[in-house]
C-alpha cells in the first residue's frame, strides 16, 4: 500500500516536472550561429525578457555551426554572416532575412600616424595582405598619403579562425583585385598568402596592438572598444570615407534587398559617395516549414520586436539597425514561414 | 542454531558484496578500454574521407586551403613536433636544475616553499599562461631579446637562419619558449619526487667517499631514479604536444614550414581549436579530424618510445656502466 503511494507520488511528481518542461519550451526560443552580431543579439534577448518574459537562448558557435545548427533542426534559428544563397536556401527549406549590419574596418599600429589619417584603395589594401608590399614606404602607399612620414615593414594580422568578418574582408579584396580572386578567393577561412593569425576580432586586436608596423582588421565595434586607429578607403565612387555609422549605411541604402533572392546580399564594395566598402549585414536562417510553428512564430515575435525597438541598443554597440525600409521588405519575407496547412505563422 | 544462521547470512552478504564491487571496478575500468576504443574508431571514421582521398601525401603537403578545398597536415605537424622540441631543450636542464636544488642542496626552510610554488605553477590554467605570453613574453620578447639573438645567434653560419625572422614576438619560437615555464613545473615536481626516493644510505655512502655533489647526482641519484625521470620528461612532452590555447595565443598561426623560428608557424592542437567552428565542409571537417588522429598517434608514439627505452634501460641494469 505504501509502495503504491510511493509510486503515485512518483508520477505526480514527473508530471509536474514534464508540465514544467512543457511550459519553458513555449517561452524560450534557441539560436545558434554567427560571432559578429552575438553581443546586439544579447543585449536584445535581455531587454526582450524584460519587456516581454520570454527568454531567447543564443549560441555563438560561428556561422558554419549556425548553419549546421538551422540544416539539423536542433535550434529555432540559425544565424550566418555569409547569406546563403537561393538554391541552397530552396534546397534546404530555409528562408533567410538580415537583422543587423555591422562594418569590417582595416587597424594599423604606426606612431606617425593618428587614426583616420592613413588613405588606402582596395587594390593597395590587396597587395598588402598578398605580401606584395613590404613596407610603409612603399609607393603605392606613399603616393595615397603625401604628407604622412611613413617608414618600416608592414605585419599582416589576420583571422586563424574561420570567420563572417574575415568573409566580408576578402570578399572585397576579391571584389577589387583579380589577383586575390584567382590566388586566394573568397571563404569564411582562406590560404594567407601572408600574417600572422589572432584568434577572433580580439585576438586580431591583441595582435595589432602589441605589433608596431601592423595592419589587421576587425569589426568596427573592436576597433573603436579597443581604441585601434583605423584607416580611411576609397570606396567604389572614388570618394576617401572613414568607417562611421553613416558610411554603413549609405552602403546598405543602396543595396537592392528587393529583388535579390534570399534577400542574400553582400554589402561589400557598393556604390555612393559615403559608402563604406567593407559593410555586410548579418542573417538570420528559419525553416519555411517548421516541425514547431509556435516556436518560429516567437521567433518572428523576438525579431518584429528588436528592430523596431533595438535601434538604441544596436547603435550603442556601434551597429546599424537597418532601416525601415527593409524591415517591411523583411517582414513580407515572414510570410513564408508557414504552417504544415500552408498558413503563415506570423 | 539460530546465532549460526545468522553469521551464514552475513557471510552470504559479504560474499555478494565482495562480487558486486568486483565487477563494478571491472566495469569501470573495461570502461576505459571501450572509451580508448571509441575514440580512435569516430577518429578513423572521422578521418576516413581524407585518408582515402588525400591519403600518404595529407602528411608531406603544406597547402592548407579552405577555398578551393586542398589540405595537407604538413605545417601543424611541423609545428607540433618542433615547439614541443623547443619546450624540452629549455625545460628539462632547468627542471633538473630546480629538482636537483630542491633534493641536494635547498636550506630546509625553503626546501617547503619553493616545492609549493613550483606545485602551483603546474596548477595554473593553460589560458593564463597564453595571455601571458600574448601581453607580457612577446612584446617583452619583440623589443629587446628576439633582435639580440638575430644579431648575434642569427649571423652564425648554417645554424644562424633558425634564429631569424621578423621580430614581432609571435612565432614558432616563442610558443616553444611558453610551453617550456608549462611543462618545467610538471617535470621538476616529478624529478623531485623521485630524487627524494633514492637512499639516503646510497648517497652518503657516495659522499663518504668523497664524491661531490654532482657526482653523487649524476652517479648515483640518476641511476637510482631513470625510469621515474623519463616517466616526468613524457609527462611534460605530453602536454606539450597537446596544448592548445597558450600556443594558439602565440605561435601566430600560419600554416608554413620555416627553418626560421621567429617566423609564424601552428601546431595541429591550435589548428583544431582555430577552425572546427566554422569548418562546415566535410573536406575541411575531415582534414581536422585527421590532425587529430595524427595527434593521437604521435602521443601513442611518445608513451610508446618511453616505454621502450624503460626497458632498455631496466635490460642494462647491474652492468657496469
Amino acid at each position: 500500500m505504501r509502495f503504491s503511494h510511493q509510486i503515485l507520488g512518483l508520477a505526480a511528481a514527473m508530471a509536474v516536472s514534464a508540465s514544467a518542461t512543457l511550459t519553458y519550451a513555449q517561452t524560450t526560443i534557441t539560436g545558434a550561429g554567427a560571432t559578429f552580431p552575438f553581443p546586439i543579439y544579447a543585449k536584445w534577448a535581455d531587454e526582450y525578457k524584460k519587456a516581454t518574459g520570454t527568454a531567447m537562448n543564443y549560441q555563438s558557435i560561428g556561422s558554419g555551426g549556425g548553419i549546421k545548427q538551422i540544416q539539423a533542426k536542433t535550434v529555432d534559428f540559425g544565424a550566418s554572416d555569409l547569406p546563403l544563397t537561393a538554391d541552397v536556401l530552396a534546397k534546404d527549406g530555409l528562408v533567410q532575412f538580415p537583422a543587423i549590419i555591422g562594418g569590417v574596418v582595416p587597424v594599423t599600429n604606426m606612431e606617425s600616424v593618428k587614426p583616420g589619417e592613413l588613405k588606402l584603395t582596395g587594390p593597395v589594401l590587396a597587395d598588402i595582405f598578398l605580401g606584395k608590399i613590404k613596407t610603409w614606404n612603399d609607393k603605392a602607399i606613399t603616393d595615397l598619403n603625401p604628407g604622412l612620414k611613413l617608414d618600416g615593414p608592414i605585419t599582416v594580422v589576420r583571422r586563424s579562425d574561420g570567420s563572417g568578418t574575415t568573409f566580408l574582408f576578402v570578399d572585397y579584396l576579391a571584389k577589387v583585385s583579380p589577383e586575390w580572386k584567382s590566388k586566394v578567393g573568397v571563404g569564411a577561412a582562406v590560404s594567407w598568402p601572408e600574417g600572422v593569425g589572432g584568434k577572433g576580432n580580439e585576438g586580431v586586436a591583441q595582435y595589432v596592438q602589441r605589433i608596431k608596423g601592423s595592419i589587421g582588421y576587425v569589426e568596427y565595434a573592436y576597433a573603436k572598444k579597443n581604441k585601434l586607429d583605423h584607416i580611411a578607403m576609397k570606396n567604389k565612387d572614388g570618394q576617401f570615407v572613414q568607417p562611421e555609422e553613416a558610411s554603413f549605411i549609405a552602403a546598405s541604402a543602396g543595396a537592392d534587398w528587393k529583388n535579390t533572392p534570399g534577400m542574400a546580399v553582400v554589402l561589400t564594395n557598393q556604390p555612393g559617395a559615403k559608402s563604406w566598402p567593407m559593410t555586410g549585414a548579418s542573417f538570420i536562417l528559419m525553416h519555411a516549414k517548421p516541425a514547431k510553428p509556435e516556436s518560429s512564430r516567437e521567433v518572428l515575435k523576438f525579431f518584429e520586436w528588436a528592430l523596431k525597438n533595438g535601434q538604441k541598443s544596436a547603435a550603442e554597440l556601434e551597429y546599424v539597425p537597418l532601416p525601415p525600409a527593409t524591415v517591411s521588405l523583411i517582414q513580407g519575407e515572414w510570410k513564408k514561414i508557414t504552417d504544415a496547412s500552408g498558413k503563415a505563422v506570423f | 542454531m539460530s546465532k549460526n544462521v545468522g553469521s551464514n547470512n552475513k557471510a552470504n552478504n559479504f560474499a555478494l558484496q565482495d562480487k558486486i564491487f568486483g565487477y563494478s571496478t571491472q566495469f569501470f575500468a573495461l570502461l576505459v578500454l571501450v572509451t580508448l576504443v571509441g575514440i580512435v574508431a569516430s577518429l578513423f571514421m572521422g578521418s576516413w574521407q581524407t585518408l582515402t582521398q588525400t591519403g600518404p601525401k595529407f602528411f608531406v603537403t603544406d597547402t592548407w586551403d579552405p577555398v578551393r578545398n586542398l589540405y595537407g597536415g604538413m605545417a601543424p605537424l611541423w609545428g607540433t613536433i618542433i615547439t614541443a622540441t623547443i619546450a624540452l631543450i629549455i625545460g628539462v636542464p632547468v627542471s633538473f636544475g630546480i629538482a636537483v636544488f630542491l633534493t641536494e642542496m635547498c636550506p630546509p626552510a625553503l626546501k617547503r616553499p619553493l616545492g609549493t610554488a613550483v606545485e602551483l605553477l603546474a596548477a595554473i590554467p593553460s589560458i593564463i599562461y597564453g595571455m601571458w605570453g600574448l601581453f607580457i613574453f612577446a612584446p617583452l620578447f619583440a623589443e629587446t631579446l628576439q633582435p639580440l639573438m638575430i644579431n648575434t645567434l642569427g649571423q652564425i653560419p648554417v645554424i644562424g637562419v633558425v634564429f631569424q625572422g621578423t621580430p614581432n614576438g609571435f612565432g614558432v619560437f616563442t610558443a616553444g619558449v611558453i610551453l617550456s615555464v608549462m611543462v618545467i613545473p610538471f617535470i621538476a615536481s616529478v624529478m623531485r619526487d623521485v630524487f627524494d626516493t633514492t637512499p639516503p644510505i646510497l648517497k652518503e655512502s657516495a659522499y663518504g667517499l668523497g664524491a661531490t655533489t654532482w657526482e653523487v647526482v649524476w652517479n648515483v641519484v640518476l641511476p637510482y631514479t631513470k625510469a621515474g625521470v623519463i616517466g616526468g620528461i613524457m609527462l611534460g612532452l605530453g602536454r606539450a604536444l597537446g596544448e592548445t590555447m597558450a600556443v594558439t595565443f602565440v605561435i601566430g598561426n600560419a600554416y608554413n614550414i620555416s627553418a626560421k623560428l621567429f617566423e609564424p608557424g601552428n601546431s595541429i592542437a591550435s589548428s583544431l581549436a582555430n577552425e572546427f567552428n566554422e569548418a562546415s565542409d566535410p573536406a575541411h571537417l575531415s582534414a581536422l579530424i585527421t590532425l587529430g588522429l595524427t595527434l593521437f598517434v604521435l602521443s601513442f608514439c611518445v608513451l610508446a618510445a618511453s616505454r621502450w627505452m624503460l626497458a632498455a634501460l631496466s635490460k642494462r641494469e647491474g652492468k657496469r656502466t
